[in-house]
This record gives structure tokens, sequence and C-alpha cells, in this order.
């Protein structure tokens, strides 16, 4: 929304303020102004000339010299401007003074350009004549400026005068940001009612004169109006005006509409626009020749019916179209575009203006599906106040009348439901001050409201509401009002009086907490990614076509395929990621991720889906599968998971290396999984020939083990045994398995074990692999003799015996 | 006799010692008097020829003089080791200015630490850290947050949509209403989490960001604490001299509304091109709960009152560290990352 100050003081005469004061004021009281031109910006002494002679330049083709009379003198211009002619009036720009733009409408520069005496191919010229866009505006708005060349003004203009104020640039343009629930302040004269209230100045709303009242011939005797579906249209407003005479709009109208960016066309456009803008009611006009049966009928469409609308484009509708019929046939769509066949041509005798409020989700709705939103659809969508129709019909046949451009016939045909009537709220002056924090005197709160047209019924102790207030229903409403007038910045500065709880971060979010401690430790940077993908992502992680994971939730409306359904597990973040930094050679990359996964419990999603938080580690480059081992013990270690974990080789992930990945197992549950990303994986991501690693911790399984309850156990004080075994083991005996033997039979007086050796190779027969490992034994209560040591030992080797693993001496 | 024999021995002894200079020569002094077949313990070993009168009399000055000696020897070790130290801390200056070996860490995400600089004010202002789902109903996303059925906000536009009732939610509000569905009051709730709009991906929007909700509900609480809580936490943040200003703005699911602005922190206010001239950098919503969203969530708006506020996550993050592209934030390029 735009306004510019000029407009605005025609309804607040006192209003007396800075560009820049204007805006804090009006941004404190809520009615946010985001910035604001100054339409003279850089204009300086630019006078009304007259081009008293023109004479071709000596020395230049393109050239003429011109004299022009300024007022108080005669200076000669030389231009090399195609449509000088004597006898125009132009905008002169005298030396010394400074003009907004380049006559190629190019960005204007920020301090505009000088002009100063000089001399063009050895002529001298004082001055110059500007063309619309030298003085910061264009043909948009001034569509009778010349496609190239100088502005010329009308002849009834003065020469010497101020050239800006009489093209009406003397003005600030201000564009606000208006809040959904202010559908009035769409309009500039509830912009002004806001601009009075928060200046505390009257506001004059704009007379307007009963029309229409000496004709004899009525609108009703032209035109019926029926609403067939009342809960679309809640209000339709028709008015006939015969006898169309074209011409142009008065220069004030011409200004203000351009102040808004929108190009005067003629009186009667004009004016629809115009009203529009004043009111913030679109207003449409049909060429009543072309509507048949003398009959207006306000429906929907019918599934399947094509619309030709007035831009000449076939539209498609559906039953949940609003159309504006006539007798026969649909001649526009209700709120969002008139037709092609009842639009307004330069031939139309007799016209039938609307004015008309319908649902405003039902015409959002529309729009969208129809492919279609115009500046009057935008409007609509907001819901308007059907008591505004005909406030503004009234106001623009009362121009009609003032241009002349019209017979504006007597009366109305004003077809509504109930219309809304005033609300009513409670005064609570003390519960208002309690809400806000402040010791406001109720004739204070009450001046304010007086200011925003809200009255006061002291009998019922009431706040009448007037209807263009819609956002207005009940206290908190009533406070914020006290409140923006009060001054949002005057409200005391307390902190909450009731004694604080404990603030906490929360045990899973203290899990998390450690993961990222020991991810950063580690040497893993921290990512995000985002929780929607690619179906494509499926088949990149060589997922079969019955696999689980590809059970995800698709998006309706998703930005694109890319990013249309929600992930099922994690691994695409990670691969990505890692990706974009291997293409960009960044070496030895090591990165983590903490982020949902979206598990459906059924599809199409009947109950939230399980969202599980998921741990993952991933990097290329120095380390391998054991450095990751390493970082996942090392965080289930910290998170007090010490249980012996376990890891299933036997996961066959498509996405991992068939021999190196597993799940990850911790008391029986699976709570995460780890390995080599697949050669195929790693090159559908761009990383061919890349050893990737990823681990996946599932976060609810981790919260549900994890503890930060720690007992110190004592430090042992008696001596410990160490002995080595030695043994040859058939490469399929796991590690794991060895381990499990040496913990079953190591009993109590184990303390701990290693392996610190693995060799194959030449020393070792085919099929076979040497492990060592040097196994520890202490007593908590005794120094341990070598017999204690050796029973276990031996229970332990007969146990390794049992797996078919040889025992080197 | 014995006794200038002895005064002999010392005389020779205290020479040698004087004349040792390492540890070597000294040790050798060392058992040439004292040692199995020493000097010394020649002295006692002849004692069996000595009268029962002079035996203890010579015992002890053979005693003392072996302790003195013994001192003396223990002293002349103390001296050379001390000589040898010094010569080797000598020998073993480093150019302190090689290369440090640093840690290979890695980095936290710049999001994650202006989420727990945030976190941390409001724990410690006794706020509850606590989460909702992500995947959200449409009633807890919109209407119970007064933004009904047809509301613009809910425009396919905006929300990206599961089905009819599911949705990627928006907001972090829908765990206001979570919260206060629970019916334990007083509340005093910070929820962090991932948001979602439909917005194409640029240097400014991002279709999944996050932001920071917070809702205090209490029998007793008004505006002027919601002021005075936002300016506290704006100041732990930004730094003591940070100012606030508070404007008047419109959300469905508050009232009175208000966006919070404080002062450049790159300017302290005069303008600059940081905050575009202005002075001032708007970085959260806020405003006192509607009780139209008290009552559907079933708390009394006579007994109760509330505020709540929301933060761009994002935002602080990208003003704080003054990252001018969104996208980074998501690309996860280590030579970004490495910088926090």
């Amino acid at each position: 929304m735009n306004t510019s100050l000029k407009w605005i003081r025609s309804y607040v005469p006192e209003l007396e303020c800075t560009d820049r004061e204007y805006m804090d004021a009006m941004t404190m009281t809520g009615t946010k102004v985001e910035g604001f031109k100054r339409l003279d910006r850089n204009l300086e002494k630019i006078v009304v000339g007259q081009i008293k002679s023109i004479e071709r330049h000596p020395d230049a083709d393109k050239l003429v010299v011109c004299q022009v009379d300024t007022g108080s003198e005669t200076i000669q211009i030389v231009t090399g401007a195609p449509n000088v002619k004597e006898g125009q009036k132009v905008p002169v720009v005298l030396a010394g003074g400074r003009v907004a733009g380049g006559h190629d409408g190019g960005p204007l520069p920020e301090d505009g350009i000088e002009i100063k005496d000089g001399k063009l191919r050895g002529v001298e010229s004082h001055g110059m004549m500007c063309s619309i866009e030298e003085l910061g505006s264009g043909r948009d708005v001034f569509p009778d400026a010349p496609e190239e060349g100088i502005y010329v003004f009308k002849d009834s203009v003065n020469v010497g005068d101020d050239a800006v104020e009489v093209l009406g640039l003397h003005d600030t343009v201000f564009e606000y940001e208006i809040t959904s629930n202010r559908v009035d302040c769409y309009s500039v004269l509830g912009i002004a009612r806001e601009a009075a209230a928060t200046f505390g100045k009257p506001f004059i709303a704009p007379e307007v004169p009963e029309t229409g009242v000496n004709e004899s011939e009525k609108t009703a005797d032209n035109i019926s109006i029926e609403i067939e579906d009342k809960d679309l249209c809640t209000r339709y407003v028709g008015r006939v005006v015969k006898d169309i005479k074209f011409g142009e709009s008065p220069d004030w109208m011409k200004e203000r509409l351009r102040s808004a960016g929108i190009r005067p066309i003629n009186n009667v456009v004009d004016i629809t626009n115009y009203v529009m803008l004043e009111y913030g009611q679109p207003m449409h006009a049909f060429d009543l020749s072309t509507i048949a049966g003398n009959k207006i009928v306000v429906r929907r469409a019918k599934d399947g019916d094509k619309f030709t609308t007035l831009d000449g484009q076939e539209r498609n509708l559906d039953h949940d179209v609003l159309m504006i019929c006539d007798g026969e046939k649909e001649i526009g769509i209700a709120g969002i575009m008139g037709g092609e066949n009842s639009m307004i041509t330069e031939n139309v005798h007799d016209m039938l203006f609307e004015a008309a409020t319908f649902n405003g989700a039902n015409i959002r709705k529309s729009a969208k599906r129809i492919g279609l939103r115009t500046d009057a659809s935008g409007i609509f969508e907001k819901g308007l106040d059907p008591h505004n129709a005909l406030d503004a019909m009234n106001r623009a046949c009362a121009l009609i009348e003032e241009l002349g451009c019209g017979r504006v016939l007597n009366g109305a045909v004003d077809v509504h439901g109930e219309l809304p009537e005033k609300k009513h709220i409670a005064f609570e002056p003390e519960r208002i001050n309690k809400y806000l924090g402040t010791d406001i005197p109720a004739e204070t709160m009450l001046d304010y409201f007086k200011r925003l047209e809200v009255e006061y019924d002291e009998g019922t102790k009431e706040l009448i509401i007037p209807t263009f207030r819609q956002d207005l229903v009940g206290f908190a409403d009533s406070s914020e009002e006290v409140a923006r007038f009060f001054g949002y910045d005057k409200i005391p500065v307390t902190l909450p009086s009731s004694s604080a709880g404990l603030g906490k971060l929360g045990f899973k979010r203290m899990v998390e907490q450690v993961a990222r401690n020991i991810s950063e430790f580690s040497g893993f940077s921290q990512a995000m990614v985002y929780s929607f993908e690619s179906p494509k992502v499926f088949d990149m992680l060589r997922l079969p076509e019955d696999a689980p994971e590809r059970q995800a939730i698709k998006i309706s409306n998703p930005l694109g395929e890319d990013f249309s359904i929600m992930r099922t597990l994690p691994l695409n973040g990670m691969l990505t990621s890692l990706s974009t930094n291997y293409n960009r050679r960044n070496k030895d990359v090591k990165l983590y991720e903490l982020g949902n996964i979206y598990i459906p419990k059924s599809l199409p999603l009947e109950e939230l889906p399980d969202e599980r938080m998921q741990f993952t580690l991933g990097f290329y480059g120095e380390g391998d599968f054991f450095t990751l081992k390493g970082v996942v013990e090392e965080y289930l270690f910290k998170v007090g998971m010490r249980e012996r974990t376990k890891y299933d080789a036997s996961c066959s992930r498509p996405y991992f290396h068939p021999g190196r990945q597993a799940d990850i197992i911790y008391d029986g549950k699976k709570i995460g999984y780890l390995g080599e990303i697949h050669p195929a994986t790693a090159k559908s991501y761009d990383m061919e020939g890349v050893r990737v690693y990823i681990a996946v911790l599932d976060m609810p399984y981790i919260v549900e083990f994890s503890t930060f309850d720690r007992k110190y156990e004592g430090i042992a004080r008696y001596p410990a045994i160490s002995r080595d075994i030695s043994m040859v083991v058939p490469k399929a005996v796991e590690a794991g398995k060895i381990d499990e033997m040496i913990l079953q039979r190591g009993g109590k007086l184990l303390e701990s074990f290693r392996l610190f050796d693995i060799y194959e190779g030449d020393q070792i027969r085919d099929g076979f692999k040497s492990l060592a490992y040097s196994v520890t034994f202490r007593d908590k209560t005794k120094t341990l003799s070598d017999e204690d040591v050796n029973a276990v030992m031996k229970k332990i080797l007969n146990g390794l015996e049992g797996l078919g693993i040889e025992l080197r001496s | 006799m014995i006794k200038t024999k002895l005064e002999e021995i010392k005389n020779k002894a205290l020479k040698r010692i004087e004349e040792s200079s390492d540890l070597e020569a000294l040790n050798e002094v060392r058992v040439a008097l004292l040692g199995k077949k020493g000097e010394l313990t020649a002295v006692l070993k002849g004692m069996k020829e000595l009268s029962a009168e002079e035996r203890p009399k010579v015992g002890a000055m053979v005693n003392e003089l072996r302790s003195d000696l013994e001192k003396r020897l223990n002293h002349a070790k103390d001296v050379i080791d001390y000589k040898v130290m010094e010569e080797r801390l000598k020998d073993e200056v480093i150019d302190v200015t090689l290369p440090a070996k640093r840690p290979a860490m890695g980095h936290r995400h710049p999001n994650q630490i202006a989420l727990e600089d945030m976190q941390n004010i409001f724990i410690g202002m006794g706020y509850e850290v606590v989460e909702g789902p992500e995947i959200e109903r449409d009633y807890y996303n919109f209407e119970a947050l007064n933004i009904p059925a047809d509301h613009p906000a809910k425009d396919e536009q905006d929300t990206f949509y599961i089905n009819g009732e599911f949705l990627l939610r928006t907001q972090t509000s829908g765990v206001q209403v979570h919260e206060m569905e629970k019916g334990k009051l007083p509340i005093r709730m910070i929820s962090p989490g991932r948001v979602f709009r439909s917005d194409e991906v640029d240097a400014t929007h991002s279709p999944s960001f996050h932001q920071v909700e917070g809702l205090l509900i209490y029998e007793d609480v008004s505006f002027s604490d919601l002021k005075g809580t936002l300016a506290e936490f704006a100041r732990e943040l930004f730094g003591e001299e940070t100012k606030v200003k508070f404007r008047p703005h419109h959300f469905p699911f508050t009232e009175p509304s208000a966006e919070m602005d404080v002062s450049c922190f790159k300017c302290h206010g005069k303008g600059c091109r940081f905050c575009k001239g202005e002075g001032w950098i708007e970085i959260l919503g806020c405003g006192m709960v509607h009780p139209h969203v008290l009552e559907m969530s079933g708390i009394d708006p006579l007994k109760y009152k509330g505020f709540a506020f929301g933060v761009g996550l994002e935002r602080i993050a990208l003003l704080k560290y003054e990252i001018d592209d969104m996208r980074l934030l998501y690309e996860n390029d280590v030579r970004f990352l490495n910088q926090f």
C-alpha cells in the first residue's frame, strides 16, 4: 500500500510533521511505514519555460538552439530533443539547478545530476529542458509524456511557475506494511484515520453529495439484481450511469493516482481506480447495452464452464467460482475480473457501476485456481465491510457528476442479506491497565477510542465499534488500541513477579549435547540438512523396490520433486554434504548431523509419524571404519552406556560395502549402524573411488539407555597380573567372539583385555589369522597369586580351543 | 694415633670431594671411603684390635666422621646434580614460535551456537526447553492459534501439506498449544525447532529454518513483563548497551502484539549499512497470548494471562555472525563451518 502525504493531508488538514516524523509516529501506532520517497528529490530550480524560437545549430545536425522564456529572463538552451516546437511550455532546469535522472530513464543517481552553464559544440547553453524521466518519473504514470523528448505542459500553465509544483511532485509517497487484520487500512481513508488518531488531529471525511436526485429515470427501471449464492456475496450495489462522456480527469485526481503508481487513463476508469484507492472498495463497470434481460444474477459457475475475461484470455471455471451473470450469460468473474463480452469500450453509451462485497476466502481460492490474481481480488480476498460498498458507490457517482462524465440515474439497486451490526465491547479500564502493566486514566483511554471513531455508551459502559473495524472483537483488542495510542514505548519495563521455576534443558537435549561435544572433540563439524529430499535418493542408496525405507511421507505441494518426501533415513543429507566438500576439493572432511527422520505408522498418514532423531557421523579422508567405531563407542561411554556394544556384520544394508558394515547392538536392541559406503552409492554422489564412512545412531534408543548417574568404584590397591595369549584363529571367527569368550570365562578377576596384534600373511596358513591379546587380572581384595591367575587362564584357553582356535605358546 | 689417622682420612676425603666434578668421580670417592674396602671401613674393621675402653670412643669418632662425610658427599652430589640439570635445561631451549600442534577438533554450526546462547539465557530465567512435532496436525499449527480455516496464512502457497489434516509446521507456536493442553500451570517454556515454509531457496529464504518459541503463563503477568523479559534477553544476547523498541504488529494468536527491534549492534543506533541506515534491527515477534487461544487450550483467560514470543534462529545467526547468504547454512562446506 502506497499513499502520498498530500492526499492524507487532504483529510487531516491540520497534520503537520516532517516525512521522518510521520514515518516514525505511524509505525509506533501500528501502521508500519516501510519507507518513503520524496517525489521532488533532487529536483531544484525547475520552472515552466516557453520556447520562443528554435534555430539550427551551426555545427551539429541533431542539435537545435532554443530561446526559452523562463518568466524572469530569456535564456539560450541547446537541445537534441526531437519534439521541440516554438510556443511549447516545458519544464526548464536553470543553471545551478538539479534533475533526478538521465533521459534514458535508468536508475536514479544518489545525488541527481547538477546542471551547469556550458557549451554544446561551441554554442552556449544555460540550463536544460527536461524529459519526464529526468524529473524522476516515467511514462507509466505520465502517459501524456512523449516516448522520447521533452515533457510538454498544457498551454494553461503559467510561464515562470515552479514546474515541480505544476506536476504535483512536491509530495512524499509512503509505503506501508498493512497487517492482515486491518482491512480498513488498505485504503487512503483508513490510513488517514490512523494518521489523525496518531497525531491527535481531526479527520475530515470527503463530502459526498447525493447524486441523481433530479433524475426522473431510476436505476431500478434499468436493472434488477439477484444474489443466488448469499454465502459468497454479502452485498451487491448497482447503479446506472447514462450518456457517458469520456474525457481527461482533473490534475488533482491524476496526481493522486500517480502517487499510488496508477496510470491515469480516462475519467471513468480513473474514478473507479480512485475510489478503489480512497475507499478500499474495488468497483467494476459494465456496458449496460450488453446486459441481457436487464438483469444481474450473482451465482456459482458450473464445472467445466469457460469464460473470456476482458484481457482476452479464456479461463476455466468450476462450481466454486462466483460469477456475475445477466439474464442469459456470464459477464464477469466476481471480484476478480470482468468479461470481454460486457467490458466498457470507447463506444459505450450507458454503463452499470458495480460495488459489491464477496466472501474473501472464496475469492482468494478462486483467483488461485483460475490463476488470475488482480488488484481487485487482492483486496476482496481480505474480506470487505459491506457497509463500505454503498459509501464507495455514492462517492464514485458524486465524482461522475463532479467531473461531468455522465448522467447518474436516480437511486441504486442495493441487494444484501443481513448487514453486520456495530459490535459492543465492555470497556474495562482497570483490567486493561493490569493487562498492560500501566496506570492510564479511563478518560485518556476513552479519548483514544474517540479518535478511532469508537463510541462509548456510558449507560452500559460499552464501546461501540464502527463496522469498518472488523478486527475489534473483545477485551484484548480494546487493550491493544489503548496500548498503541498510549505508546508501546511508554509502557513500563518490568519482570514477571511470580517466582521462577527451575530452568532446564531436558534429558533428551542433554544426551544430544554430549553427541555434539564428542563429535567435535573427535574432529567432526556440525552439518544442517533439509528434512525433505527427492525420492531418487532411494535409488542412489540402492534400496530395493520393497525396502521399508521407501515408505516415505509425501508432501502434496512440494517446491519440486527434489524436496518432495520426508526423509526416512539420514544418509542422503550426509552424503550430499560430504560430496559438496569433496567436489570443492576440501580434504579430510568429517561431519556430523542431528536431525529427525520421519517414519509413517501408516500411509496415507492417519496419525502423527514417528519422528526419530538420528545422530549421523560421516567422513572421508584420513581414518577408517574403526575410527568411526571409536567415536561411536566413546559417545556411548560418555552417555553412560557401559555395557558391551555388539556389532552384527550380517545386516547387508545395500548402501554399504557388503563386507564393511555392521548393525550396532546394545542390550539386544539395534541402536544404529555403521559402514563404508558402497562404491556404487559413492559414485552416485560424485565421489567415485572415495572411501566414505557413515555411522548412524538412533537417538530414541540412546536416550532410553543413557544415564548421567556415576558411581565411584575406588582405585585398585593390589597389583594386577597380565598374561598374553597368542593364537591362530580361523578367519571366519570374529574377534568379537574371542572377546565374548574371554569375558565369559574371565570371571570376577578379569579386569581388562586388549587385542594388541593381528596378522595375516606368509607365516600363517591360508584361511587363518594370528591374534594376540593381553589379558589383565586383578583382585580388589588381595594380591593375586599365580595359581589364581593360572586357574582362570585355563578356563579361558579351554573356551578358546572350543572355538577351533589354536593356541601358541 | 687413630685420631691422627682419622684426621688424615678426613682431610684427604674433603680434598677429593672438592675435586670431584661429576657423579662418577664422586662415587669413586664414596667407594674409596665408605665402600666394603674403603678406608673408613678398614678402620672399623681394625677396631677389634683395640682395648675394650678405647673401642666405644673410637667407634663414636669413626661414626661421627662417617656421617659427616656422608653429608658432605650428599651435598656435593646435589651440587653436581644441579649443575647437570642447569646444563640440560640450557640444551633444551626450544623455538616457541614454531607451529602449534592443535587437536583436530570439529566445529559447531553457527545456528547451534546462536541457539545455545539463547537457550542459556532463558534457562537462566527459569524457562524449560521443550519440543513439539515437526509434522503437525492442522489444528495445532493454525486453528488452535486463532488462525481459522480461511485465513490467508493458511494459503497453500506458504504451507507444505501432507494431506488435509497433516502438514509441516510453519511455526513453533503449536508447541504453545501442546504445553497448555497438558494443563500444568504455570508455564515457562521455550521451544526451539525446525519449521517449514514454501519459499524458494535464495540468499534470504529457505524452505526449512528454525524458530525459538517462548511462552509464559501465570495468574498475574502483563505486557510490561513481556517488555522487561525480552529487553533482558536482548541485552544478554547482543550486549549490555543494547536498546530495544517495541512496535505494534499483528499476530492472530497474540493481542496486543508487537515486533521487537534492537539497536544495531554494529553502529549502536547511529545508522549504518548493516541496519540499512535505520539504527534498528527487527529480531522477533511477541505479544500477550490471545484470550481465545487460552480458552481453546482449556485455560481460563479470566484467571490466567500469558505472553509469547517467537525468534527466527537463522535471522539471529546471520546477524550475529554477519553471514550474508542463508544458503551457506545448509551447504555444510567445512571452509564455512571452520570459522565458528
